[in-house]
């Protein structure tokens, strides 16, 4: 090291360093060179994204793949703002993400100056927090705060915005500086023992008791909790989208989904439930279709970190404010055994009744896909998905059964989401078999990552369900617009098993037997010097069921396809 | 948390913050994604330099503002937040009021002034300008009457309000 005094971009380095931070995903500009320059001399490596959103999904799938936060640096203006599809779907899935942008230099701030966008303030809505950097000092206690605050309590992204003059200007001051966050006691919530006691006793009077397992238990790391508690108890765990992983899947207790495509044996086990306690799920607009009729005659029971979650959606009958984990191992002291040998023979019936199926004649079907990917992995690896009816399927079909292990947008519902997950997810954990589940639309919105995959020499494997269609939205102008599309056909479409071929040491291939699945899929699995993108010539018009249209009570689930021309209403629920 | 309380009413909020850039932004965010109407905002240093304190009227449903309360609280620079709708506290405003009076007026303006206890902090042979202070219903009254004179312009700061005796706001 030469005796130069440091940079604000050199301190800045080096705190990410001593955060322990191994990637930064980003693409650079003039407001961000400094920080850049920095980087070159330092251990952290540089992933070189072709758009900066994919820059900030792979930092999201990284985070939920790690579970440490991932990082991003970006520049000014159209850089920086290409980011915020990225920060609002780690927002409202409250991942850890600490995204960084260059900023002009702050004397010509509010001036329109080139490449000034005000992303501090356009970001607002959708982070946890923000800075706007003041001076060079200030950059590591910025830094030291940022991380604490994503990572800690809720889990949010962070956005740091560094005027260019801040980044290059010398630093002085302390690397490693107290925080300052009067206002940010996330850990200082104690359970409230009465509260747990309270829910000890209603459990106790249970004889038809649900676990709705969510997000919010994988981030606790209650998995073990939580499985203690369903075994001691005998409940049934219905999970989220997002809390798949959090209790497997292939356990006896399992019901799967619940919610608009959830299967019909979690929903009734919802429907019928004397009680229901969710662990670290928000009771999202996808799960409660019709809210007041949303389990009312059970005891409803909500465990969340985050108290502004409680009442939000629905009013429960006891609310405990805490970590997941924490307060489901005070349970576990106080819940006695039940009896509820006749609610699960109930429910085993619905199993056999109502199982997720699919017609095994006709064209390739996602379903079937799926379903042998499912067990071919058997329970292992990662699957990250993107939005649409192969989301669904793949939510119903590949059974979760470790933590970490599923990346899906739920909450933003964000295409063009699973390719950049998936990358940033195999970039965290190299060791796994990553599986990026993406849609025809969905994929074409950032497969230009195939590029930053290739590089890198990631062996992602990319399953295109190519039905050709915008399928989840043809699927709702089927069913509730009299099957009059309007924008759903994505004709024109490259031949994406070719596509890859252009990215080598990308492999393509392409799938349009079901015969042939297991062959191809085996292929992918092989192959280790790159992606590989599998084209999947599936069948254009299937529909996804079991479902609950929106805003419509659990009992009104349709657990299959409605006979031709059964006119549906249209949904009141908000989407 | 009540999903009958529908009828919309006034809320005085009292937000203790620490005095960081962005934060009057953030809280006023909150209100505005669940529709509420902020009547008022005060935003004053604290007693400690490192805080600043904010009084917020709004206007909305009961149902809506215990979200409120719980989402500003959660804000990383919010030290703390409280309604002070129903619990007793000393809710004041100020206003600044400029009435165009002829001399042969004047008289009864000033009795006007002199029974809600108002003074007159400027004096013109045209103009007069009245400071009144209290609680809002009697800023309102005092307003109220002087609208028979010719009111040029009004100005209110906004309630400020603190709890009694030994609460703290
Ligand atoms: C096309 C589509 C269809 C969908 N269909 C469904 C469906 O059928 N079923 C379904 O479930 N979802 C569905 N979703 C997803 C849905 O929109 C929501 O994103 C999802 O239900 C939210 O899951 P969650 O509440 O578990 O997670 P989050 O939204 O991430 O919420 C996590 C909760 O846990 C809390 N928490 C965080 N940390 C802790 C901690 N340490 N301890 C305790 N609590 C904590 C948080 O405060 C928060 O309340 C769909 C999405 C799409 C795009
Ligand atoms: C960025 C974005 N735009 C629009 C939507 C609305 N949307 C939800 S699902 C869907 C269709 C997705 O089509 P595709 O990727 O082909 O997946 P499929 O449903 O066919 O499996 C659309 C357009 C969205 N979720 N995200
Ligand atoms: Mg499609």
């Amino acid at each position: 090291m030469s005796s130069k005094p440091m940079t604000g971009a050199e301190a800045l380095i080096k705190c990410l360093e001593n955060e322990g931070v191994e990637y930064i995903f980003g693409l650079s500009g003039g407001a961000a060179l400094p920080i850049y320059d920095a980087l070159v001399d330092s251990r952290i490596k540089l992933i070189l994204v072709r758009h900066e959103q994919g820059a900030s999904h792979m930092a999201d799938g990284y985070a939920r793949a790690t579970g440490k936060p991932g990082v991003v640096l970006v520049t000014s203006g159209p850089g920086a703002t290409n980011t915020i599809t990225g920060l609002m779907t780690a927002h409202m899935d409250s991942i850890p993400m600490i995204v960084i942008t260059g900023q002009t230099i702050s004397s010509m701030l509010g001036k329109d100056a080139f490449q000034e966008a005000d992303v501090y303030d356009l970001s607002m809505p959708v982070v946890k927090h923000s800075y706007l950097v003041k001076s060079t000092t200030d950059i590591p206690r910025l830094i030291r705060e940022a991380f604490h605050i994503t990572s800690t309590g809720r889990p949010g992204p962070v956005l740091i915005d560094v005027p260019k003059d801040f980044s290059a200007g010398p630093f002085e001051g302390d690397l490693y500086p107290e925080m300052d966050l009067p206002g940010y006691k996330p850990e200082d919530r104690q359970i409230n023992k009465d509260d747990a006691l309270a829910i000890a006793e209603a459990i106790n009077k249970s004889r038809r008791p649900v676990l709705l397992v969510g997000h919010g238990a994988l981030i606790a790391g209650a998995q073990n909790a939580i499985m203690q508690l369903a075994e001691k108890i005998k409940a049934p765990v219905v999970t989220t989208l997002l809390g798949k992983g959090a209790f497997p899947e292939s356990h006896p207790l399992s019901l799967g989904m619940l919610g608009m495509h959830g299967t019909a044996y979690a929903n009734k086990a919802v429907a019928e439930c004397d009680l229901i306690m969710s662990i670290g799920s928000r009771f999202d607009d996808r799960i409660i279709g019709k809210p007041d009729m949303f389990c009312h005659n059970a005891t409803r029971i909500h465990i969340d970190i985050d108290p502004s979650e409680f009442g939000r959606m629905i009013p429960c009958h006891h609310y405990c404010q805490g970590d997941a984990r924490e307060v489901t191992e005070t349970l576990l002291d106080h819940v006695a055994q039940l009896n509820t040998t006749e609610w699960l023979s109930t429910l085993e019936k619905y199993k056999k009744r109502y199982p997720l199926t699919y017609k095994q004649r006709g064209g390739l079907k996602m379903q079937c896909i799926l379903d042998e990917l499912n067990n071919m992995l058997g329970g292992k690896g990662i699957v990250a998905t993107d939005v649409g009816q192969h989301q669904m399927w793949a939510a119903q079909f590949i059974r979760s059964e470790k933590p970490n292990t599923w990346l899906s947008s739920g909450g933003a519902g964000t295409m063009g989401y699973g390719f950049p997950a998936a990358i940033g997810a195999q970039f965290g954990r190299p060791q796994e078999q990553v599986w990026a589940i993406v849609g025809d639309g969905g994929f074409q919105m950032t497969m230009c990552e195939l590029a930053t995959a290739s590089i890198n020499h990631l062996p992602v494997k990319v399953i295109v369900m190519n039905n050709r269609y915008l399928g989840m939205v043809r699927q709702w102008q089927e069913l509730f617009f009299d099957d009059r599309k309007s924008g759903v056909d994505l004709e024109g479409s490259p031949d994406f098993a070719k596509l890859a071929e252009c990215y080598a040491p990308a492999l393509g291939l392409t799938l349009k037997r079901s015969a042939d699945i297991g062959k191809m899929l085996k292929r992918a699995m092989d192959y280790n010097d790159g992606p590989v993108v599998i084209n999947a010539m599936v069948e254009k018009t299937d529909n996804v069921f079991p479902m609950i249209p929106a805003g419509a009570p659990l009992e009104e689930m349709l657990i299959k396809e409605p006979r031709k021309n059964t006119k549906l209403e249209k949904p009141t629920g908000s989407t | 948390m009540n999903m009958k309380n529908n009828t919309e009413t006034i809320h005085t909020l009292s937000v203790y913050v620490a005095n960081k850039p962005g934060v009057l932004a953030r809280v006023a965010q909150v209100f505005a994604r669940r529709g509420y109407n902020i009547d008022s905002l005060v935003v004053s240093p604290s007693m400690d330099g490192r805080y600043s304190r904010m009084t917020i009227a709004a206007k909305g449903s009961l149902a809506g503002l215990d979200q409120i309360i719980q989402q500003v609280s959660k804000l990383v620079d919010v030290i703390h937040c409280t309604d002070h709708a129903f619990d007793s506290a000393v809710v004041k405003e100020l206003a600044l009021i400029k009435v165009a009076v002829s001399t042969n007026e004047r008289t009864e303006a000033l009795q006007v002034c002199e029974h809600f206890d108002a003074k007159t902090v400027d004096l013109t042979e045209t103009s007069m300008i009245v400071m009144v202070t209290g609680g809002s219903e009697k800023v309102d009254a005092c307003t109220g009457m002087l609208k028979k004179f010719n009111v040029v312009e009004l100005v209110r700061t906004g309630k400020v309000v603190m709890a009694r005796g030994g609460d703290t706001t």
